[in-house]
């Protein structure tokens, strides 16, 4: 009676294993597999990822007094005088903390990871001419806009194994709402 | 020609029972709004479009030239002209479907022209098999269509501010339209790259200007993301992705990445600046919600709604939009006396999971002032909140995620105007 049991079972996981896969087919979630490998070399043409370890930073240096030159040329148009803001966003000088109404969310007082900094202004920054600016110029302004919030000092040179170890401000500021919905209830009280 | 109704009242106000419009035989007292002069002018002679050949046919058909007012309003940065949005004129819309033209945009740098034949997608990262797909390989595979909304996380953000703002619907939450996306299931693609167990997020980023980058959970991408290669029938417009766009049914805009190029298979997320300077809400405690894909049960009135006027009293059809991120609309309320009282309007079939819901419901205004307001529940049990409420959770500088309840008041003479509740 055990063994025939175990056949049973046998049967029975292989009968929902092919039911299984022969559903997938129907669904068509096979692809004709059209995707080609994809060189190394293409891989970190494209690859501009930087994550808050300093994953992805690329070689170069800049400070503050280089960066503030930087800054005039590109970026002062939208962002102000020292990033008080102007047609773009406030990067720095914030006057109100974060509890306050309303608020000022700067580069010093908003923005969790230094590293998010460099990432943004090399993909998208300035919007007049993206790509413009190379490394060196990047650390530069990073540089001067972290000096602006009071963070580091004006002669501090960033590089790939200096920036993700800035502490910034509001670096624990931040609640992962999907990883706390996950078991919660979603329900505002009325 | 008009003519006194005897229907069943369901709640105060006059809110008239859903079925009333069903019934056989039944008018009511707006057909008077047509004028019977016009009409019988009708009878007796041919107007001008009827006395001869029509225009031909056309290569791709435009609206009425009398429905040039049904645009999208636009509004962008004076110093970057491609930095900004621009809204779905929901208030001018009927039904579920946001034709393609008036699907609201939101870009960090402008539309880019994209070459098909030069636009690559790219995944790697974590995975055994970087791959690379031209387009006629994507347009190989087998696809599928989920019909659904895009709502910006931003949408309806003028809520927060501390006087009702004074304008029309769309202009206040026409951030969200619906369509019908067709394309590849992405979980097929991920497949074929075979991923390594430590991939637990994705990247992905687009061939814009801005090379705009978002970091989204792998959970969501193997379940109901599509590689869209059509929005309503048609190829997908450059404003809205051109040639390829992300689609994360019921997730915030900013997720459905346009003019996708690269997937970056990861083990946490990037922390890009549209994940922590932007969207992300700000709580009364310093404190800010991160991460926050899913766009909450939200509806409207979009008729009447800010801008109409009432011209007598009588029947009339309150009609509206509802939707969830989180799954189907199961029941919108609404109430025509400042929420003393709520009947359950009509929803429009069939009733699709993260997709705009059409509700309608019958109403008997009597000349007097009135206000009216509606309330989704979606099948989580999720119940669209007050205002109160909302501010009371979330504060006034969150920016991001507004989906309070939203309340018309009919004045005497029949102005629509906001209010808050």
């Amino acid at each position: 009676m055990f063994m025939v049991k175990r056949v049973l079972s046998k049967v029975v996981a292989v009968w929902v294993f092919f039911y299984i896969t022969s559903f997938n087919l129907y669904a068509l979630e096979m692809g004709p597999d059209l995707g080609k490998p994809a060189s190394k070399q293409l891989i970190k043409q494209w690859n501009a990822d930087v994550f808050p370890d300093g994953k992805g930073l690329p070689k170069g240096q800049g400070a503050a007094v280089k960066g503030k030159t930087v800054y005039k040329t590109y970026c002062l148009s939208c962002h102000g005088v020292e990033g008080m803001g102007d047609s773009a966003d406030e990067l720095a000088g914030a006057m109100h903390s974060l509890t306050d109404k309303p608020p000022d969310k700067t580069i010093g007082s908003y923005w969790p990871y230094a590293t998010t900094l460099f990432d943004f202004i090399r993909r998208a920054m300035p919007l007049n001419s993206p790509g413009i600016l190379n490394a060196d110029e990047i650390y530069a302004v990073t540089a001067y806009l972290l000096y602006l919030n009071g963070i580091i000092a004006v002669d501090t040179q960033l590089d790939a194994n200096n920036l993700a170890g800035i502490d910034m401000p509001n670096m624990n500021g931040f609640i992962n709402i999907y990883e706390k919905d996950k078991n919660a209830d979603l329900s505002i009280s009325h | 020609m008009a003519q006194e109704t005897k229907v069943k009242v369901v709640a105060g106000g006059g809110l008239v029972d859903r079925r009333v419009f069903l019934k056989k035989g039944m008018t009511f007292s707006v057909a008077a709004l047509v004028s019977e002069s016009l009409l019988a002018s009708t009878d007796e002679s041919r107007l001008a479009w009827m006395s001869q050949p029509g225009e031909s046919f056309s290569n791709y058909g435009q609206p009425s030239e009398h429905e040039r007012q049904t645009i999208r309003w636009t509004m962008a940065n004076r110093m970057a002209p491609g930095n900004g949005v621009s809204w779905t004129p929901l208030h001018d819309l009927e039904g579920t479907i946001t034709p393609n033209g008036l699907h609201f945009e939101r870009h960090h740098n402008g539309v880019p022209q994209i070459d098909p034949k030069q636009h690559q997608l790219l995944i790697h990262g974590a995975v055994k098999k970087p791959l690379v797909f031209d387009m006629g390989a994507l347009m190989r595979y087998p696809m599928t269509s989920v019909m659904g909304f895009i709502e910006c996380g931003g949408n309806s953000n003028a809520g927060w501010r501390d006087q009702p703002i004074q304008t029309k619907v769309g202009y206040f939450h026409g951030m969200a339209s619906c369509s019908e996306w067709t394309g590849v299931p992405l979980r097929i693609l991920l497949n074929e790259a075979k991923m390594r167990g430590r991939a637990k997020w994705m990247i992905a980023e687009g061939a814009d200007a801005a090379m705009m980058n978002v970091s989204i959970p792998l959970e969501k991408a193997m379940d109901d993301c599509i590689l869209a290669l059509y929005q309503n029938g048609e190829r997908i417009r450059p404003e809205n992705g051109y040639p390829l766009r992300l689609i994360t049914p019921g997730w915030e805009g900013v997720l459905n990445v346009k003019w996708l190029r690269r997937l970056h298979l990861t083990n946490r997320p990037v922390m890009a600046r549209n994940e922590t300077s932007k969207y992300t809400e700000l709580l009364p405690s310093g404190k800010a919600r991160q991460f926050t894909f899913v766009m909450d049960a939200k509806s409207l009135i979009t008729s009447p709604s800010f801008g109409y006027m009432l011209q007598q009293a009588g029947l009339y059809q309150i009609s509206g939009l509802a939707w969830s991120g989180r799954g189907k609309i199961i029941k919108v309320e609404v109430s025509a006396d400042g929420g003393k009282t709520w009947a359950e309007a009509e929803l429009q079939t069939p009733v699709l999971a993260k997709c705009f819901t059409r509700f309608r419901i019958p109403w008997q205004w009597n000349g007097q002032s009135a206000s009216i307001q509606s309330r989704a529940t979606d099948e989580t049990g999720y119940v669209q909140p007050k205002r109160q409420a909302l501010l009371a959770e979330r504060g006034k500088h969150g920016v991001f995620h507004y989906n309070a309840i939203v309340c018309w008041e009919i004045s005497k003479n029949g102005e629509v105007s906001h209010v808050y509740g």
